[in-house]
């Protein structure tokens, strides 16, 4: 193949990366940005979606685009619901405190992977896709619903840039985050804030995976991969800013396509992971993260 | 981790709770008289390490039902040396290190006479040193050339699966016979792929073919369209082999990245398509296409009584599906290694008047002293030959074309299509 469409692959491979780190590493970044929570279990929120998004699939009757329709809002809303859940009974109990739920989410990571083990089992299940579409080029062909997915995935967060910015919803979360006390004293209620917040971090998350899942199939393990580079995502955008956490998913998801057609898979993780490191060592905010108040 | 018994009789309980050596007592001498006075009542147990979670996982849940209907057969058939036989399976993850420690609680904490089954070649070679250490036999159903090569051990032995060297040897002049010469390779990154690249490397050279290309992928990969740039213009056939759970996302972007344009020829290990139906929707592109199987997972007209019996005993249709869920597809092609391995031992324990763990060594010797395995029930994948100095059986392989949706038989391979000169002597080794 010619260098031309070569890269052409290349970036539609990675804008596809692109699109699904970005809604998983907003949820990430919005409850570290408003919680101050690391929430290693992210990655199986991520998971739960996918295997939601499968039972949802064998569940409803009809044409696959239905079933799709159901599992794209009911998916969501589920995994919400086990996070607000989660941060009902255990975050709040250990009043937040940075350390403790770190170690209480690793333990949710493992309850979460092993229930599905069990409830799901240890297969990997494929999810019909909505529209079966290829769009055929002069040099490759190409899944069309991976277009798609890009496309779904820019409403998804222009709609979260929405919520935060413009609606009283986002005006709330912003106070908290900005100092938790004064908002409380001011009549929020913070603790529903929270729960709220871990409920969309673990929903945007569900959302990326039911978008994926027709690509990649549902699987208990398929949580961790989307952990890490959420995190890379993250720490590179600077944690709490939504819009660094875009530009550092665009940035990963197109060099991730990039390297890994031109060079090597593996090469691109460790290109990501000295990226961190370089960031970390050189701007521990971010790139648009603000310094430590 | 969790551990099953599966007992002669159904009631697991008397098994569990000690009993099953006075009911095996009482039940023997009505069935065995002329056993009784040399045997010991106690059932043999035979540890089976299990691919349940992981990588392997879909390759696990067939082989727990293979197994446990060879197991059916052999004890209504009387068992081993009129003895019950019982296995228990214990999962591994697909996960060398923790095939290593299962291997260890099945063989000193379970206290079975051996243990068989494991199939991804990084948990057998990862377990092999185990078997030596501990002086139990290890008789694995992996394919990899590892065991033939003289990698591993005295106590390792793969006496119901041809190797991969040998497979790929016998199948190299099809492919570049009907197929084409120039070949690019595509195969998982570890031993099994490994074995891949270098055999059929080496058996297409020798046929005058060339490999233009070899792309390793990881077998946790998900996603793989952005491999498939490296395969060049000028490739004739794409030889394909994967394995993991995303064989079927694999396949698939391999169709979409083609799509209605020009394509090289494909030809496939089943792997590839292990416990996927053909006819799931992304695949129509295979139609016509070749794919090796050891074991042919559509019914074929010709199928001979054994492979019918087997079949109907292992709960598989005529499409290669359970006959219960006709979505759940059988790992067919692999799978009847597990149900050939057990009465390989059933044959080595009583050539070797297997008493107990004592024994063991005994074991070893008898089953390196076979040569050959006819036809039959015991072995319903074909007949095969079985070299005691490399510890290595070797088969019959099939190369099957897509047509109408289904897999058909279009070319058997010879065994001595797979033959190869020895790289080892195990027999020479110390115990």
């Amino acid at each position: 193949m010619s260098f031309g469409p070569f890269l052409l692959l290349a970036l539609m491979e990675g804008m596809v990366t692109s699109a699904v780190l970005a809604l998983a590493a907003v949820g990430l970044s919005l409850v570290f940005g408003i919680m101050r929570v690391v929430n290693v279990a992210h990655g199986e929120f991520f998971m739960l979606g996918a295997v939601s998004a499968w039972f949802v699939s064998q569940w409803v009757p009809g044409p696959p685009v239905v079933g799709f329709a159901a599992a794209l809002i009911l998916c969501p809303l589920f995994v919400g619901a086990i996070a607000a859940l989660a941060d009902m009974t255990v975050l709040k109990r250990l009043n937040y405190e940075p350390e403790a739920t770190i170690v209480a989410t690793i333990g949710l990571l493992y309850i979460l992977q092993q229930a599905a083990l069990s409830l799901y089992g240890p297969d990997a299940r494929p999810v019909p896709a909505p529209f079966n579409l290829r769009v055929q080029l002069p040099w490759f062909g190409y899944s069309g619903y991976k277009i798609a997915v890009v496309a779904a995935s820019a409403v998804v967060l222009l709609g979260v840039w929405r919520l935060l910015a413009k609606s009283r919803v986002g005006l709330v979360m912003r106070a908290t985050q900005y100092d938790r006390e004064t908002a409380r004293a001011f009549g929020i209620n913070v603790d529903r804030v929270y729960a709220g917040v871990f409920a969309l971090g673990g929903g945007l998350a569900a959302l990326a995976a039911v978008l994926i899942v027709p690509i990649q199939q549902a699987h208990y393990l398929m949580g961790t991969d989307p952990l890490l580079l959420s995190f890379i995502v993250v720490i590179i955008g600077g944690l709490g800013s939504l819009r660094g956490t875009v530009i550092a998913a665009l940035l990963i998801g197109l060099s991730d396509g990039v390297i890994s057609t031109f060079f090597a898979p593996t090469l691109a993780k460790i290109v990501a992971t000295l990226a961190v490191a370089l960031v970390l060592v050189f701007r521990p905010q971010g790139l648009f993260g603000r310094r430590a108040l | 981790m969790t551990s099953r018994l599966i007992g002669k009789t159904p009631n697991r309980r008397s098994v569990l709770g000690g009993m099953a050596a006075g009911a095996g007592a009482l039940a023997l001498p009505t069935f065995f008289p002329g056993y009784t006075h040399a045997q010991s009542a106690e059932p043999i147990r035979l540890g089976f390490q299990l691919h349940r979670t992981g990588i392997g996982a879909s390759y696990g849940r067939w082989y727990e039902r293979t197994a446990t209907a060879a197991l059916n057969v052999l004890n209504e058939a009387g068992g081993i040396n009129g003895r019950p036989v019982e296995i228990l399976f214990e999962d591994d993850g697909t996960d060398p290190a923790r095939g290593a420690e299962v291997f260890g609680k099945l063989a000193t904490q379970s206290n079975c006479d051996l243990v068989f089954g494991a199939l991804f070649s990084h948990v057998v070679i990862g377990t092999a040193p185990r078997a030596a250490e501990m002086k139990v036999p290890y008789l694995v159903c992996s394919e990899g050339h590892h065991v033939a090569s003289g990698m591993l051990n005295r106590w390792t032995l793969q006496p119901g699966i041809t190797d991969v060297k040998s497979q790929v040897q016998g199948m190299a002049p099809f492919v570049t016979q009907n197929l084409g010469k120039k070949v690019t390779m595509i195969f998982p990154d570890f031993a099994f792929g490994h074995d891949h690249r270098d055999y059929f490397t080496a058996a297409c050279a020798a046929q005058g073919g060339e490999v233009i290309a070899q792309i390793a992928i990881p077998p946790t990969e998900t996603s793989f369209t952005r491999y498939f740039p490296q395969i060049p213009a000028e490739t004739e056939v794409i030889y394909h082999v994967m394995v993991g759970p995303a064989v079927l996302t694999f396949v698939k972007e391999l169709g979409e990245f083609y799509g209605s344009g020009a394509r090289p020829q494909l030809f496939g290990f089943i792997d590839s398509l292990e416990a996927v139906d053909i006819a799931s929707p992304g695949l129509e592109f295979l139609e016509g296409s070749h794919f090796w199987e050891a074991h042919p997972r559509y019914k074929q007209a010709d199928a001979s009584e054994h492979e019918v019996f087997y079949r109907n005993a292992v709960g598989v249709d005529d499409n290669g599906a359970s006959v219960t869920d006709p979505a759940d597809v059988a790992t067919y092609a692999h799978m009847f290694s597990v149900w050939e391995t057990l009465f390989v031992i059933k044959a080595g324990m009583e050539a070797a008047g297997y008493q107990g763990p004592a024994d063991r060594q005994k074991l070893v010797e008898a089953i390196e002293a076979m040569t050959a395995f006819a036809e039959s029930r015991e072995h319903p994948q074909g007949d095969k030959t079985f070299n005691g100095k490399t510890h290595q059986a070797f088969g019959h392989q099939n190369i099957s074309q897509v047509q109408g949706g289904k897999l058909i038989r279009v070319h058997r391979t010879s065994l001595e299509d797979g033959y190869y000169p020895d790289e080892v002597d195990y027999t020479t080794q110390s115990f």
